[in-house]
């Protein structure tokens, strides 16, 4: 089986119409993030605070936001985080909490603030038991070692600390976190009606828990920022370098330039689809950057190929024919590359959803961008320069050649 | 079979039972299924964010160490001067490295400038600009930078103790390298933070003093002026709670006056312990105990003072002030509504020293052990799933070839899997992320070569020379591909934190091992397969 036999389309021909095409991308993609002002940036750039709670049942939303406003948190927000993907995240809610202030409080005093509001909307036990959605494994150990519901005495040992690990796994990985009635823990290995029934006396069952927990003071997000710009732009001047050590410099500079309007066009799409940018998006987009670079290479690998054994013809011609001939592959490996992040995209969960949504817009953007920006301007830059036929090749390409031929 | 086919078959064997071994042998060789599961869970290190745990960055305030040894010269100099009969103005702090003395005597001002350099070589000095006859001291760079490093060691070292000692399993404190003030600390499975933050936050010094006024007073002006609006010599104002609040009020704000150079301090402390209070039944006290030397002065100081009270200050505030009814030589102790969690704390404090300067929370994320599973589950989940998609397509598309492909794709896993184990590398959930562009992206090199084997072989070439031409040909355009998204990966390493860099490592290490696997081992089994085919029969790729 094969795909792109013999394929001979007149890529540089059509090169206007990429030129548009990227023009009307980018445009669309920035009119977008002019509307909404700007980039959305994540807790890590913005700083603030993000509390996510998985709740027993469908969360009150808006009692919730009452009792927020209630306690002085006026730049709260609360909303329903329910992945597609995962069942068990129905009752999943983020509030967040835009940075207050840049004095002296301590960190996590909105945090406390939230947990406060919690706990007053769905009122406190008054039984004084502790709560089993929210306990440790050391604390049930210690627990169930008093108690001693399996009456093992002295020759207790490790089994209450194994016991209390189960009981939690059960919680954790079963139960998404919040269990709603002690027998639901019956299954669990080592588990007998005496122990239920200690759990029962002993500990309360909380409607919520809390999954994960986001504090971002104000000075680290700002600095996460310039990091973040920093590596990108380094890591372009190294493969700048580097694309104009093995070829010609204009060859590095047409490849930076397509990779740049791989990043634009990843970054508008982002506030097309409301994403926020956090760090594990940074690590997309500079992992897209060296991807395209990759597309690139082959392209310019197989002209300077041909460039050797076609050494009357016009560029474009020789630019043309190296694409057709690198097609099956280019195809091959962006359709595979796209296939994984895709899975990644929808089976990942919803941590990396952001990450995988740059990955799957940046494989389409930076394999085409490799035909339709980076070779046209390579083309388009010997044209401006008056030479139509193949352009010399660098001393460093001999050397390449003559380690290939061993 | 060719016998340099053999010995590289040889030689990749060894290296895939190193790599097996590496993932489920160690540290104990398995006999039982259990084993192999504890293995594998020991073997591969989890972030935090698979695992679930707290991240904490702190930053220590190191210019309050600074500015606290800026006061401390000052009140030598003061002293000094006094002794030495230099008559000056004025003599304050200007900030955290400056001091400015004023109006000096110029009939003195040889002397003070010999008592700077003989007594002071930390300072350096010069006249002050707009004064006559001022000076301004700047404590030297090498002093202020050397002090930046005392502090955030024994910061660090402090730190570590008083998190040693929560028994928490395998914390990880460290400077984060960002920014020279700040330290990193990690908890693994600790959902809650709360009481970690607050041993770390701790001051945790310790001071005992003899309360030089009996009477206590609603406020700093009020202790001021009962004493004729000028503290009597070598005493000072510390503020602290009422003693003896109805419970349910907030305690009030009084302020003492005591000796301000105190009898024992927490370093002269033996050990501290907790025990039930025994004044206060259902609370907590802390026991401590004074070194030798410290007790050879506490007993006569307390057998001195009998009838008065001595004042317990804990990080500048009094926390108790009690009666001193009799001699005591070495023990004491702090009571007043502790908890058992509080009393432990306080004594783990205690024990551990004091902080040199005061810490600052700068960031803290915590992720539950519920969304710890999930990830992991979900992590897997796509792994596998995206594995299988592209083992499908190789297989249809290249056909046999295709078949080697995906071996070569399966041991560049098993590699990289066995890599991360014996490098203690950390796994987090972008690094999931990453293995999967690994498989992505690595079938890129297979395809490479797979698609110059089929141009030579449709150019005519034998099998042989097909396979070696597509491999040569393909060779610089693999490493070139490698080398970009590889630099790429380096620069997210250096500027990345805690998962980015798991991402950074796993994409690394994943696309070397695929340099080897689609370069050599591909090539082996094309080699293998090849030789096995007769001259005319076709190569199905």
């Amino acid at each position: 089986m094969e795909f792109f036999r013999g394929v001979n389309a007149d890529w540089m021909g059509k090169a206007k119409y990429f030129v548009a095409l990227s023009l009307t991308l980018l445009a669309i993609g920035w009119f977008s993030i002019l509307r909404n002002h700007g980039l959305r940036y994540g807790i890590d750039f913005r700083g603030g605070t993000l509390v996510y709670v998985r709740f027993a049942g469908p969360p009150p939303i808006d009692q919730i936001r009452k009792g927020l406003q209630t306690a002085g948190l006026p730049n709260s927000s609360i909303q329903s985080i329910s992945d597609i993907s995962n069942a068990n995240s129905r009752n999943d809610v983020v509030i967040g909490l835009e940075q207050q202030g840049q004095g002296d409080e301590s960190l996590d005093a909105g945090k406390q603030a939230i947990l406060d509001v919690l706990h007053k909307t769905f009122g406190t036990d008054t039984s004084g038991k502790q709560d089993f959605n929210s306990i440790t494994s050391s604390a049930l150990a210690a627990y169930l070692t008093q108690k001693d519901p399996l009456l093992l005495g002295t020759s207790a040992g490790d089994r209450y600390n194994q016991l209390a690990q189960k009981l939690l796994s059960a919680r954790d990985q079963d139960r998404g976190g919040v269990v709603t009635g002690f027998d639901q823990l019956k299954s669990v290995e080592g588990v007998t009606p005496a122990v239920l029934s200690s759990l029962t006396s002993g500990f309360s069952l909380g409607n919520f828990a809390i999954r994960n927990v986001e504090i971002v003071g104000p000075k680290v997000g700002a600095q996460l920022r310039k990091q973040a710009i920093l590596a990108t732009l380094y890591a372009l001047a190294g493969m700048l370098v580097y694309i104009a050590f093995r070829f010609e410099w204009v060859y590095g500079a047409a490849a930076v330039i397509a990779v740049f309007h791989d990043v634009l066009i990843t970054l508008g799409f982002f506030s097309l689809f409301h994403y926020e940018i956090s760090l594990t998006v940074i690590a997309a987009l500079l992992t897209l950057v060296g991807y395209s670079m990759n597309d690139t290479i082959v392209i310019f690998d197989r002209v300077r190929e041909n460039l050797r054994l076609m050494r009357r013809e016009p560029l474009a011609e020789i630019v043309n024919k190296s694409i057709n001939q690198t097609l099956s592959r280019t195809i091959l490996t962006s359709g595979l590359t796209f296939l994984t992040v895709s899975v990644l995209f929808l089976m990942g969960g919803e941590v990396l959803r952001a990450f995988s949504f740059a990955m799957v817009v940046g494989v389409v953007v930076g394999t085409y961008s490799s035909f339709g920006i980076a070779a046209p301007i390579v083309v388009v830059w010997n044209k401006y320069r008056g030479q139509g036929a193949a352009p010399a090749g660098s001393a460093a390409d001999k050397r390449v050649v003559a380690t290939a031929r061993r | 079979m060719n016998p340099q086919l053999k010995w590289k078959f040889v030689f990749i064997l060894i290296v895939v039972l190193i790599c097996i071994y590496g993932i489920l042998g160690l540290p104990q060789f398995p006999t039982s299924l259990a084993q192999l599961n504890q293995n594998i869970a020991d073997r591969i290190k989890l972030g935090l964010d698979l695992k679930g745990g707290s991240h904490l960055i702190l930053q220590v305030q190191v210019d309050e160490a600074i500015g606290f040894h800026c006061d401390q010269a000052l009140d030598q100099l003061t002293k000094q001067l006094h002794e030495k009969n230099i008559p000056f103005g004025e003599i304050r702090r200007v900030d955290d490295t400056h001091i400015l003395v004023r109006d000096v005597d110029p009939a003195g001002s040889g002397n003070f400038r010999d008592l700077v350099t003989s007594q002071f070589s930390e300072w350096s000095y010069a006249p002050a600009a707009g004064e006559t006859n001022g000076y301004l001291l700047t404590m030297k760079p090498s002093v202020v930078a050397d002090l930046r490093t005392q502090t955030m060691d024994q910061s660090l070292e402090t730190i570590t103790r008083r998190i040693n000692a929560l028994g928490l399993t395998e914390p990880t404190i460290a400077f984060t390298g960002r920014n020279d003030n700040e330290i990193l600390v990690q908890l693994p499975g600790e959902g809650d933070p709360t009481r970690a933050k607050s041993v770390i936050q701790a001051g945790g010094q310790l001071e005992l003093a003899r309360v030089a006024d009996e009477q206590t007073y609603p406020s700093e002006i009020a202790a001021l002026s009962a004493h004729g609006g000028v503290l009597p010599p070598g005493t000072i104002i510390v503020s602290g709670k009422a003693e003896g609040t109805a419970p349910g009020q907030p305690p009030q704000q009084v302020y003492y006056v005591l000796d301000r150079l105190p009898i024992v301090t927490g370093q002269d402390l033996r050990s501290a312990t907790t025990s039930p209070s025994a004044n206060y039944p259902g609370q907590y006290q802390v026991d401590f105990k004074l070194s030798t030397a410290a007790a050879a002065r506490f007993g006569p100081f307390t057998e001195a003072n009998v009838g008065r009270r001595m004042a317990i200050v804990l990080d500048h505030q009094v926390y108790t002030a009690p009666v001193i009814n009799g001699r005591i030589e070495d023990s004491g102790l702090i009571e007043g509504s502790f908890t058992q969690d509080s009393a432990q704390d306080l004594a783990l404090v205690l024990r551990a020293g004091a902080l040199p300067a005061s810490i600052k929370y700068l960031e803290e994320r915590t992720v539950g052990p519920s969304l710890g599973a999930d990830s992991i589950r979900e992590g897997v989940r796509a792994s596998i799933g995206s594995l299988i998609v592209v083992m499908i397509f190789l297989v249809i598309y290249y056909h046999q070839s295709g078949v080697n492909a995906v071996v070569a794709l399966i041991l560049n896993l098993v590699i990289l899997v066995a890599f991360m184990a014996y490098a203690g590398a950390v796994l987090t959930l972008p690094g999931i992320a990453g293995v999967i562009l690994t498989i992505g992206m690595g079938v890129d090199s297979n395809v490479l070569v797979f698609e110059r084997i089929r141009e030579e072989l449709r150019n005519g070439k034998a099998n042989a020379s097909a396979v070696d031409q597509g491999f040569d040909r393909a060779f610089l355009t693999i490493i070139d591909t490698h080398v970009t998204t590889i630099v790429s990966a380096i620069f997210l390493f250096l500027f990345g934190t805690g998962p980015v860099r798991g991402f950074a490592v796993t994409l690394v290490i994943g696309l070397l091992a695929n340099v080897f696997t689609s370069i050599y081992v591909s090539r082996l089994i094309f080699d293998w397969h090849v030789s096995r085919l007769g001259r005319e029969a076709e190569l199905s790729i």
